[in-house]
């Protein structure tokens, strides 16, 4: 094919989007609106995906000590936990490191809620925080620890948390919302090839009486077959921008918005900047895939002239 | 240039349209095909351009086994034949200039031949102020004269007209016919179907008259022969 004849293939598919006005509407926000549901569930997998992670991550047990324990206490209690078969490690967090932690992570936000609590208003305990080889341990582990203040006086363990039963629970959750967004994704991208085909079946279904002139004209299929196939791409290309705009303005208002209250948790939602080439790429590859797909096959049935 | 030998065409749903045809159609003439409706006169035109194929019998146009041909070459086959239709067949969406460049655009003809020879042939058919209307802004006689634009862009060796006049009125009739004559003067063969007796006794030249599906008369300079 001379490059000419491309030119005016592009030049041709794009006028065609122009002048089918209400088909391209159509094709367009049947596009938009299917990519833009995928759009959302894909972020609700990946983010339910990464909080899981974090959380998992997160299984530790605190270990707060009683007030007023002595140094040697404090080092000798840190070493019958070392002790312990299944723990991995133990780090000693002071009352003001904890506070410190507390406030970076919620940044610019905690900072006026975290006025006012320094030096001796510090209302943390010390504690460990104690890292299990296995999280699904953490019952087990908390509960010999526990143990530990058995025949000591005064005792040095004020409490040990691990979140139980939420960690377990969560477990479940997580593997379940994992596999249901999954199957989502699916069928999500089935319906919205489904859709796409047939609103632009409709628009070839239009144009069956041009394709069979251009056929008596002599055009080669393929001749015919081009502007469709740059015109299915460009309804593809405009269909997956619009809702990949709207995903990710709409997401990074409801990252900062939940920012405070999620961080208060000590989790996070995916920041946007990790998801701007993942969420443009999968939705305008997709996006571009259902336009040719659906153009290329509904341009198929009407070349037999 | 066409012949036809033993050519026979049976629908599916069994209707014979043609039952035999032999003819031959030299170079440079001009035929008219008459017959009542019904006879097979369409299926004839039909068979040349190839959006039908013959059931039996060899079929050549312009150096083409048609019968041999394979589907991807109709194309190539088409490039050489103009067809003019009483419906014109028009593209909607495209300016006059653009429906006669479009058959340029198809057999990839440089772009700077195609500026200067749609308007040549804008000029022949005398629509060149109306180069950047739509085909629903024109009348049936110019409509008529875009698509014989296009049939003759390209300089093919035959023209094929299926009642090329059927939808016009009598003065914009005679001006297609001054068009196809000189077309037909310039070289290319025409081969016209027609229901138009004041046209073939007028303007007289070879008739072609089938009757259920067979040659009932072949005749140069022939009248029409049948009461409307």
């Amino acid at each position: 094919m001379k490059i000419s004849t491309l030119v005016r293939h592009v030049r041709e598919g794009a006028r065609n989007v122009v002048r089918n006005g209400w088909m391209t509407f159509a094709s367009i926000s049947a596009i938009s609106i299917s990519l833009f549901i995928l759009g959302i569930f894909l972020l609700l997998a990946l983010n339910v995906n990464y909080l899981a992670s974090q959380i998992e991550s997160q299984v530790e047990i605190r270990v707060y000590l009683e007030l007023n324990t002595p140094q040697e206490q404090i080092a000798a209690v840190q070493n019958e936990i070392a002790a312990l078969p299944d723990v991995s490690r133990v780090r000693f967090v002071s009352k003001e490191e904890g506070l410190n932690m507390m406030r970076e992570k919620l940044g610019e936000d905690g900072k006026e809620l975290l006025e006012g609590f320094d030096g001796d208003n510090n209302p943390l305990y010390d504690s460990y925080t104690v890292e299990v080889r296995d999280p699904y341990l953490v019952g087990q582990v908390a509960e010999q620890i526990k143990a530990l203040n058995n025949g000591k006086n005064p005792p040095p363990i004020y409490k040990v948390s691990y979140g139980k039963g939420t960690v377990e629970a969560l477990f479940k959750v997580t593997k379940v919302v994992r596999n249901i967004g999954l199957v989502f994704v699916v069928l999500l991208s089935l319906t919205a090839m489904f859709l796409i085909s047939n609103t632009i079946k409709l628009t070839i279904l239009a144009r069956r009486k041009e394709i069979g002139i251009m056929k008596l004209v002599g055009a080669t299929n393929s001749f015919i077959r081009w502007p469709f196939f740059i015109e299915g791409a460009l309804l593809g290309l405009i269909g997956s921008a619009i809702p990949v705009i709207a995903l990710l303005y709409g997401y990074s208002q409801l990252v900062a918005y939940t920012r405070l209250e999620l961080g208060l948790m000590l989790i996070e939602l995916i920041p946007v900047e990790q998801l701007v080439a993942v969420v443009t790429g999968l939705l305008t590859g997709i996006g571009l895939m259902i336009g040719v797909w659906g153009s290329l096959m509904s341009v198929r049935k009407y070349l037999r002239v | 240039m066409i012949e036809m030998q033993d050519v026979w065409k049976t629908y599916p749903d069994g209707t014979q349209a043609l039952r035999g045809i032999n003819v031959k159609i030299n170079p440079h003439e001009f035929v008219y095909v008459v017959g009542p409706s019904g006879s097979g006169k369409s299926t004839f035109m039909k068979l040349i351009y190839r959006e039908e194929r013959p059931t039996k019998g060899q079929l050549f146009v312009n150096g083409f086994n048609l019968e041999k041909l394979k589907q991807r070459k109709i194309p190539f086959v088409r490039r050489n034949i103009g067809v003019v239709f009483q419906d014109f067949k028009l593209l909607p969406k495209m300016t006059v200039y653009e429906n006669v460049a479009f058959a340029m655009e198809v057999i990839e003809a440089p772009k700077r031949v195609i500026k200067k020879r749609v308007p040549e042939v804008l000029e022949l058919v005398r629509l060149k102020d109306k180069a950047s209307s739509y085909p629903n802004q024109l009348s049936g006689g110019e409509q008529q004269r875009v698509a014989i634009a296009r049939a003759i862009v390209n300089n093919p060796a035959v023209i094929i007209a299926d009642e090329p006049t059927g939808n016009l009125d009598p003065d914009t009739s005679w001006e297609i016919m001054r068009l196809l004559e000189e077309i037909n003067f310039r070289g290319a063969t025409v081969v016209m179907a027609t229901h138009n007796k004041e046209i073939v006794n007028t303007m007289r030249k070879r008739v072609i008259a089938i009757e259920r599906g067979v040659i009932a008369r072949d005749e140069a300079r022939g009248e029409y022969g049948y009461e409307d």
